[in-house]
């Protein structure tokens, strides 16, 4: 069953590689702020329920219905202020949309950020852009100060009525304040550490004001769908799945890309058509990451069939995350790969619950142990163990996003972990493992 | 969270400069006024650029008095966040992103030229004084694997041969223009198809 690919007039950010101009000017030939206040005319009521019809889930990784979550924001303004967050500290490993967003779509995101606000009774807005992105941030910064001059933010921007402003607020390097509410804190000038839901951010967010947080994705796809009607964007894709998504696709493939495919395409047309196919042809497969480093992988035999949606992804325990899809043929090391990401969720622990903070680095090191065949069976029933531990046992869903790809890794390539691994000797020899500390900075003489 | 070491050889003041205060008062009022304390990501950034990309102990201490917030506060922050530098590191300060979709690509082989041209040990400066490198996780360029960031820079699409020239124009002080290094147009899918995987880095 071979889907058509999505048809040109359908693709929301047509400058996806800046082939037509980043600046106000040639945005604005691709429709970019027209009928703006038209559509704030029409009310909050009237954006929400479309955004709803559109059927738009959240593109940062759970896949949370966007109207939804809109419609959480109290509908009066009370004593507290509220507040608009998006959420641009892109860190998963295999995601790299929103770069292209704010580089060469910046102008969709500034409108988008304006319908949004309004829609939640928002007059200011928080940008937060990872630290790394530098010329990213001064990039949109550029976007945002070439909007202030067509008066399209500010007091009464865009002769709607309504006072909207944006700032940038860098991060420096945590991966932890993609988390929302680690975001918030982020901003509010702490240290990342996710707090307790609930309360929830939209009742309780940034400085203890109603709060909606969003991703740069899912902010700046919906003035197209405001423009073009809720029903087009539910037309696209599968029902539940609808619209169009920007698909990273790295790793062992000819010709890694992003694209902006349909929401539901299979797989294996995504990777053959765009990437120019896996690199030593699909045979020498041997796992795709779906949906950035915190989705358990698939093997061969699923990325034969599986469409790429929240759904059918769900179903065969993976997930569609931020469609950052790493793909990994047979020249490569699958348990090396994946000790590899265990170490980076070993560095990005915020620290604050102790199963995800010595878990993580728990894993880390029996995976090395497994890489290095110096692992025993016992070792990975452990291993096994410890991610069951890790999960649902922390505050924020970091824990999950560490233990999920190693479940993946032991749920489907057991065979090939069990032959590097050997029997516990009959004679111990004492091996000196300090679990509970962390031996990376041991072997480091400046710990 | 990171290994960090503060430097043993401490300024003993700090000051913004008064460029950087003028900055520093236009950052402060992105924030409500009884939120000072937003500021101190940004004002340690400031503080960063201004004392050749690392901060001393100094400026934690100005940062807190100039937001009226516990001096620990700040060396919490300034701790917590990798990309504040705590030491000197070099005028090129070149960082490698090794995880997964760039190990993949060959960051490995990345990681090996960086021992070689700059310093065998990570966070040290080459032997002109004016390099250091250290392994990063992911940089959000994946496509673009491998890639390493030099100051504010994503070097894009290497392989060893452009690696190793990026490197050199490090050490002569004439860095080579950012961007891919395969001539391709940012995240575009490439039409010329490389079907051998050996002519990655």
């Amino acid at each position: 069953m071979e889907k058509n690919m999505l048809k040109p007039e359908n693709k929301i950010f047509k400058n996806l590689y800046n082939q037509l101009g980043w600046e106000i000017d040639h945005a604005i030939k691709r429709d970019d702020w027209k009928d703006t206040k038209n559509i704030i005319s029409k009310g909050r009521e009237w954006i929400i329920n479309e955004v709803k019809t559109s059927e738009l889930r959240g593109r940062g990784g759970a896949g949370f219905s966007t109207g939804l979550k809109w419609s959480f924001a109290p509908k009066e303004v009370g004593s507290r202020p509220h507040y608009l967050v998006i959420n641009a500290d892109e860190s998963e490993p295999g995601t790299c949309k929103d770069r292209d967003i704010l580089r060469f779509e910046p102008q969709k995101l500034i409108e988008g950020c304006l319908i949004a606000g309004y829609a939640v009774n928002a007059h200011i807005c928080y940008i937060y852009i990872r630290g790394e992105y530098f010329n990213e941030g001064r990039r949109l910064q550029e976007a945002i100060d070439q909007a202030y001059e067509k008066n399209f933010l500010g007091k009464n921007a865009c002769s709607s009525g309504w006072d909207f402003d944006i700032h940038i607020h860098y991060g420096a390097g945590a991966y932890i304040c993609g988390e929302e509410t680690a975001l918030l804190e982020s901003i509010e000038g702490n240290k990342g550490q996710p707090r307790l839901k609930p309360p929830f951010p939209a009742l309780v967010g940034l400085y203890g004001c109603p709060t909606i947080v969003n991703n740069v994705e899912t902010i700046a796809v919906v003035p197209t769908i405001l423009r073009r009607g809720g029903k087009w964007f539910a037309s696209i894709g599968k029902p539940k799945n609808t619209g169009t998504k920007i698909f990273c696709i790295s790793g062992n493939v000819n010709s890694p890309c992003n694209v902006e495919e349909e929401m539901g395409i299979p797989l294996k047309e995504l990777i053959d058509k765009h990437a120019g196919g896996v690199v030593g042809g699909w045979e020498n497969l041997q796992a795709v990451i779906p949906g950035g480093s915190s989705m358990p992988l698939l093997p061969k035999k699923i990325c034969d069939t599986i469409t790429m949606d929240f759904d059918s992804l769900i179903e065969n325990k993976s997930g569609l995350g931020t469609a950052g899809i790493v793909v990994i043929n047979k020249d490569q090391d699958i348990i090396a790969c994946m000790a590899r990401i265990a170490r980076f969720y070993k560095h990005e622990s915020c620290g604050q619950c102790t199963p995800c903070r010595e878990g993580a680095g728990w894993m880390w090191r029996i995976l090395d142990r497994v890489v290095k065949r110096k692992a025993t069976f016992s070792d990975i029933d452990l291993l096994s163990d410890v991610t069951k531990q890790i999960e649902g046992h922390t505050i924020c869903a970091f824990g999950e996003g560490s233990a999920w790809p190693v479940q993946g890794l032991l749920r489907h390539f057991r065979k090939e972990i069990d032959s590097r691994c050997r029997d516990e000797p009959l004679i111990k020899k004492r091996t000196n493992n300090p679990y509970l500390v962390d031996q990376h900075l041991l072997e480091n003489k400046n710990a | 969270m990171t290994l960090k070491k503060i430097h043993d050889d401490q300024p003993k003041e700090f000051k913004f400069s008064s460029e950087n205060f003028k900055k520093a008062e236009e950052i402060l009022k992105r924030y409500p006024a009884e939120n000072k304390k937003s500021a101190v990501m940004p004002f340690l950034y400031l503080a960063q650029k201004q004392n050749s990309n690392w901060i001393p102990l100094a400026a934690m201490k100005y940062i807190a008095n100039f937001l009226s917030m516990p001096y620990i506060s700040v060396y919490e922050v300034a701790t917590f966040y990798t990309m504040y530098n705590l030491a000197p590191v070099g005028k090129y300060f070149v960082q490698v992103c090794t995880t997964t979709p760039c190990l993949i690509r060959g960051a490995d082989k990345i990681v090996r030229l960086c021992k070689e041209k700059i310093s065998p040990n990570e966070n040290e400066l080459s032997k002109e004084g004016s390099c250091s490198w250290m392994e990063v996780e992911c940089l959000g360029a994946c496509v673009n694997a491998p890639m390493i960031q030099i100051n504010d820079n994503y070097y894009e699409d290497l392989d060893e041969k452009s690696t190793k020239e990026v490197l050199e124009s490090l050490i002569k002080d004439k860095p080579l223009k950012p961007g891919s290094f395969r001539g391709r147009k940012n995240t575009a899918p490439e039409k010329k198809q490389i079907t051998n995987g050996e002519k990655h880095a």
